[in-house]
């Protein structure tokens, strides 16, 4: 009736899983409890829940990936207090579960975090800076998003019912096969990931049909801003890459479930194949995850230097050559597995050539700052810190890329640190960029700059105290996921490292006392012009937050920047107010949420071997698409002397703040 | 898949300075392409389900490359050789071949509001897609009866996963057609619907062009 | 190449670093054998053409962005400056260079230190098979027909042809101070081979997680003079479990063991056995739930005299 599922299934009997999946339920049950007793569900249901406005999907994208990286942050200090410890000593984790820990670490990281944060900015800004009204197909990117937070559900849910996955962030066979893992974690692992890339795979789709298909009149490619034309790049890798996954994980899938020899040891299994799989998969996505914070450094450094982007050409070319190249350098993620050395050179110069269009974007940066008035606001703080901490991470990744030198660092700490060099100091350092720059578009109110800064140098520093030791170590010889180690040598870096990650959790906390305060403070730190920074782009050019339907009437674009260059040219003249029309915007849907029900279910259901209630949720999920495709009213119409007040009163707040600015110069 | 035809709109009446587009219920957009940057709602849909597909392709392409890898590794069990009834193939391939063309019978006739085109066409594609699934999954007992079942090696799992995820398609992709017969009879030739049954076209002809590629990397060099 | 210069480099950089952070154990770039020697010269090479270029902009970025702060009054301001073609030959220009020369090294260092490429060497190579268990390593010595587990005796100055497969999981063996890693994996054989310069005690670990005992997957590389490697072998041949089939099976259970041991003979053709699977790969956890890694005792593994 239940399938795998006992009682034994919740770890009554260890207490830190204990106490960690009490608070998981404590804090969702408890915030539900919250949210009913207040009487908000009506209003989260009507604006949020069921919303098929980019923006506001944006936005709660943005807030998964926040929560969730307290989660995967949570693991990251539990791991770093363990390694502190565990010289000549078991510390206070035994493998069992330090190996869920730091599996759960990276998965979350990767797959709810980095890609969560980075699809959300995508969402709120890519249709504002096209100027246009929302993305391809709105209902699909509710789809999309509930999907990734039934991913995000099925994986925290492990740590209630059964255990998480102990193979590492990528399940390797046959480590990951039934008879080497034969607990439902690999599974838990499985169907959480597979079901957040189906959603992912439909985000692609949906963005690379957007940023093609759909922009403002006059706005040709030449003329999009470098955030979306990353954010294309990135949506592209994508479509490309994630159906890679969705094959991988699908074979393993069917080596546990139903016998299959794809991997295992036995009839003919070849592990080989899963690394290529997983890795030709595993690679383009760290650049689907590092394209769009490219873009947003682009737009920030451009913003706070007061200046033109220099280099938008070499710009595009840099970012659709990532693009492209990305997919050609996936061996050099196991260059020890033995191919021999002309495969391993062609691959580790592959990987080289990738660094050269990254480094003409680090230049054309430098370039944009060069000649400009350099504001220090938190989001340029977020891009220096970057620049100059990925130019690091980019040296030890090429360093990783000479086969060499990775025969002798593949998979030691050494390993781990570049790619946290890269993913911190290029996705997370971007993600917190754009974050801090966005904020006040799409809320209405700025963050507060104090804790902002102290947020990023808190970051700053507790990262390289926390990942310098990483590099040292690795050369000294240890290796990644140690839950113990006997060297002497290794245990000073440890405790180094460990204090990185205090620092880390302070600027954590900064960034949390930073939402508190501007929310409470908001009145003073409200946005009225729309544009805080005196942005280049056509997001700036609305309200804060914008109007349901972005722009009253979609604006006449005629060269690059083209908000800077109407807002800013000698000849501006005012604006006179534009002739009104109605607009018909999209209904909002419950398909996504209903959707992601019944996947959250049915995903439960695989883990655990229940099948009845596999195959109710799939009937359900075909009932779903049935009754939303049997809908007669899709939009709504917003009448013309609705769009007409909105905008006027947008465009009196905006003349009047303007007013009291220019006064008090 | 119906999804993707979201039947979303946006955007305002196309009169004058800033164009929007209507769809929906609506009847077709009004849009001028003179300054290249706004698409119809058709144009639209179709494009992105066009990369829905393409994406369709790259995941066939991770069970093609894996199959080549694991076609010989039949762990001393049958090979394609003792299993494939190139007869059996051969009509699995007429079926699929004619009900590509009934389906673009089928789609020519909703255009066109031709209830016989439309139904006959619709019908006849099931007709020859279930064909083809029954031969499929007579085979695929076949095998398992004699104990060439997906678990017996790794040949064989590539076998089963590769033509079976195919199959698996034109299992929804026959849910999907009798979804769209229901709905053209339940709500007539609206414009969405349309496109639905232009995205269903899509689907069927790309199963199509899959099958071509299964039969002669699977089938064709296997029985070699 | 570079060679001397980056010898002398290599020699000195860790004694640096060493007397600075007080005598620390570089294994990665205290090499002690030509293999990871090699490695070793690359990879302090690589990281020293890079740092020329990445300094400098380093200093260059936080110089510009300090400079043209906004309230420098003495910094120009160029507004519309977007675009320079000599600026943009030069941009690609530098590091399309840079990783031309670095591809180079990587060609041939590729090349030279492939692990299966034999070492130059007027000894004949000493054969070794390595098995990775859960969670622990066999090391046979094919034509001695005698085994260790958790500790590789070797002859200093003696080239090591290993061959390597895994009698479980994917996994992965690794002498730092001797040089490259190389993965090891059930029914496959992988190649490698390694030489220790000097006599000497080196740390070996497995850098691939294996399972719940993978932290204790670590074993002693002890390199001999070659009079007293054939006294440790005669030693071994005296006394101690045989490794046979069934002892094999035995081995292959997930077990941490506690003391390396050695078997004073072995079955002829065990490896090939292990390699075609007529030995099945050992078997995973046996509950339903795992219990973590059984510290096996020495009884139950049939342990020897230890050496």
């Amino acid at each position: 009736m239940f399938g795998r599922l006992t009682w034994d299934a919740i770890p009554f009997g260890q207490p830190i899983p204990l106490a960690a999946g009490a608070l998981v339920v404590f804090v969702l049950v408890g915030g539900l409890a919250f949210i009913t007793l207040k009487g908000w569900v009506p209003y989260l249901w009507r604006e949020w829940i069921t919303s098929v406005d980019h923006k506001r999907i944006g936005v709660m994208y943005v807030t998964l990936a926040s929560v969730m990286l307290l989660r995967g942050f949570t693991d990251a200090i539990m791991m770093r207090s363990q390694q502190a410890l565990a010289f000549q000593s078991q510390g206070y984790l035994p493998p069992e579960h330090y190996n869920q820990i730091f599996s759960a670490h990276g998965t979350i990281m990767i797959f709810f975090v980095a890609m969560p944060f980075v699809i959300g900015l995508m969402n709120i800004v890519v249709p504002l800076q096209l100027g246009v009204r929302d993305v391809a197909f709105p209902t699909l990117n509710s789809v999309s998003f509930w999907l990734t937070a039934t991913g995000a559900l099925l994986v925290n849910l492990s740590l209630v019912v059964g255990n998480f996955s102990r193979t590492g962030w990528l399940p390797f066979p046959p480590l990951s096969e039934l008879n080497y893992s034969p607990d439902v974690g690999v599974d838990y692992y499985l169907w959480g990931v597979q079901i957040s890339g189906v959603g992912t795979v439909m985000t692609g789709v949906n963005f690379v049909t957007t940023i093609l298909k759909i922009h403002a009149p006059g706005m040709t490619y030449m003329r999009m801003p470098v955030f979306t034309w990353t954010a294309l790049a990135s949506n592209l890798v994508i479509v490309a890459a994630f159906p890679v996954l969705t094959a991988t994980l699908a074979m393993l899938t069917l080596d546990r479930y139903l016998g299959f020899h794809f991997f295992t040891n036995e009839a003919g299994g070849n592990v080989m194949m899963f690394m290529n799989l997983i890795w030709i998969w595993g690679h383009p996505e760290v650049y689907i995850l590092v394209l769009p914070a490219f873009g947003v450094y682009s737009e920030v450094v451009a913003t706070f230097s007061r200046k033109t982007l220099f280099g938008y050409r070499s710009m595009v070319i840099a970012t659709m050559a990532i693009c492209v190249i990305s997919y050609m350098v996936w061996l050099h993620h196991f260059f020890t597995m033995g191919a021999g050395p002309n495969v391993n050179a062609v691959f580790g110069i592959a990987s080289m050539i990738i660094a050269v269009p990254t480094g003409v974007k680090i230049f054309n940066w430098m370039f944009t700052m060069y000649g400009g008035r350099v504001h220090y606001a938190s989001p340029m703080l977020w891009s220096i810190g970057f620049m100059v901490t990925f130019v690091i991470g980019g040296l030890t990744g090429v360093l990783v890329a000479v086969v060499p030198a990775d025969f002798m660092l593949h998979n030691s700490l050494f390993q781990v640190a570049h790619f946290h060099n890269v993913i911190i100091g290029g996705v997370l350092f971007g993600a917190f960029a754009g974050y801090t720059f966005w904020f006040p578009k799409a809320f209405g109110f700025r963050l507060n700059e104090r804790w902002g800064k102290a947020a990023f140098w808190c970051w700053f520093f507790g990262f390289y105290l926390a990942f310098m030791p990483l590099y040292v170590t690795g050369l000294m010889g240890m290796t990644r996921r140690m839950q113990h180690y006997d060297v002497p040598e290794w245990h000073p870096w440890m405790l180094v490292a460990a204090l990185g990650a205090a620092v880390i959790l302070a600027g954590i906390a900064c960034q949390i006392a930073q939402l508190v305060v501007s929310i409470r403070h908001r009145e003073e730190l409200r946005d009225l012009t729309g544009d805080p920074w005196m942005g280049r782009t056509l997001e700036w050019s609305t309200s804060s937050p914008p109007p349901v339907f972005n722009f009253a009437v979609l604006p006449q674009v005629e060269s690059k920047d083209d908000y800077w260059r109407r807002e800013h040219s000698p000849d501006r003249r005012p604006e006179p107010e534009p002739q009104y029309h109605a607009i018909e915007m999209p209904r909002n849907s419950a398909t996504g949420f209903v959707c992601a029900f019944f996947a959250s279910f049915g995903g439960f259901g695989m883990i655990w071997q229940i099948w009845w209630l596999v195959i109710v949720c799939l009937v359900g999920a075909f009932a779903t698409f049935v009754v939303f495709a049997w809908r007669d009213r899709t939009e709504y119409e917003i009448p013309v002397e609705e769009v007409a007040r909105i905008d006027r009163a947008n465009r009196l707040a905006r003349a009047q703040a303007r007013a009291q600015l220019q006064a008090a110069e | 898949m119906t999804a993707f035809e979201a039947g979303a709109g946006y955007g305002g009446q196309n009169r004058g300075g800033g164009a929007g587009i209507t769809f929906g219920g609506g009847s077709e957009p009004l849009v001028s392409h003179a300054d290249g940057t706004l698409a119809s709602r058709r144009i639209i849909v179709g494009y992105g389900f066009w990369i829905f597909l393409l994406s369709d392709i790259v995941m066939f392409s991770a069970f093609f490359a894996t199959y080549a890898v694991l076609s010989g590794e039949t762990a001393g069990g049958p090979s394609g050789k003792d299993l494939f009834n190139l007869t059996n193939v051969a009509i699995e391939t007429a079926c699929l071949l004619i009900s590509s063309f009934t389906c673009g019978i089928a789609t020519i006739g909703a255009r066109a509001r031709q209830a016989l085109m439309y139904y006959g066409g619709m019908a006849a594609t099931f007709v020859f897609g279930a064909g083809f699934l029954f031969i499929e999954i007579h085979e695929f007992v076949g095998m398992i009866a004699q104990g060439a079942g997906p678990s017996r090696s790794a040949f064989l799992s590539a076998f089963f996963t590769l033509v079976g995820c195919h199959g698996v398609h034109v299992t929804l992709g026959l849910l999907w057609l009798l979804t769209m017969v229901a709905q053209v009879f339940a709500k007539g030739y609206r414009p969405d619907i349309l496109r639905r049954v232009l995205c269903f076209g899509l689907f069927w002809h790309t199963l199509d062009i899959i099958w071509v590629a299964i039969f002669t990397v699977v089938y064709l060099l296997g029985a070699g | 190449m570079l060679k001397v210069p980056s010898r002398l480099f290599l020699r000195l950089a860790p004694l640096a670093i060493a007397a600075s952070l007080g005598g620390c154990d570089w294994a990665v770039l205290d090499p002690k054998g030509p293999v990871g020697d090699g490695n070793a010269t690359i990879l302090v090479d690589s990281v020293a053409i890079m740092l020329v270029i990445v300094v400098p902009t380093i200093i260059a970025t936080l110089g510009v962005a300090w400079w043209f702060r906004s309230s420098n009054p003495r910094a120009f301001y160029l507004p519309d400056w977007e675009y320079s073609g000599q600026l943009e030959l030069i941009v690609w220009a530098i590091p399309l260079l840079t990783i031309m020369l670095l591809g180079g090294v990587t060609w041939i260092g590729a090349h030279d230190l492939d692990p299966a490429k034999p070492l130059e060497s007027k000894e004949e190579p000493l054969n070794v098979q390595v098995v990775s268990l859960d969670w622990k390593w066999l090391f046979i010595y094919p034509d001695q027909h005698v085994a260790s587990v958790n500790r590789l005796v070797i002859p200093a100055g003696t080239p090591i042809r290993f061959a390597l497969t895994s009698g479980s999981v994917m996994t992965a063996f690794f002498v730092p101070q001797l040089g490259s890693m190389i993965y090891t994996m059930n029914r496959m054989r992988t190649q490698l081979y390694l030489k220790a310069d000097e006599p000497g005690t080196f740390r070996g670990l497995a850098t691939q997680i294996a399972g719940d005992g993978f932290a204790d997957m670590h074993f002693e590389v002890e390199a001999k003079p070659p009079a007293d490697f054939y006294a440790w072998l005669g030693q071994v041949r005296g006394g101690g479990p045989a490794l046979t089939p069934e002892s094999y099976i035995e081995l292959s259970k997930q077990s941490v063991v506690p003391e390396p041991f050695t078997y004073q003979s072995v079955s002829d053709g065990l490896f090939e056995k292990i390699l075609d699977q007529t030995l099945p790969p050992g078997p995973g956890p046996v509950a339903e739930t795992d219990p973590g890694p059984i510290v096996a005792t020495t009884s139950q593994l049939c342990v020897g005299r230890r050496n």
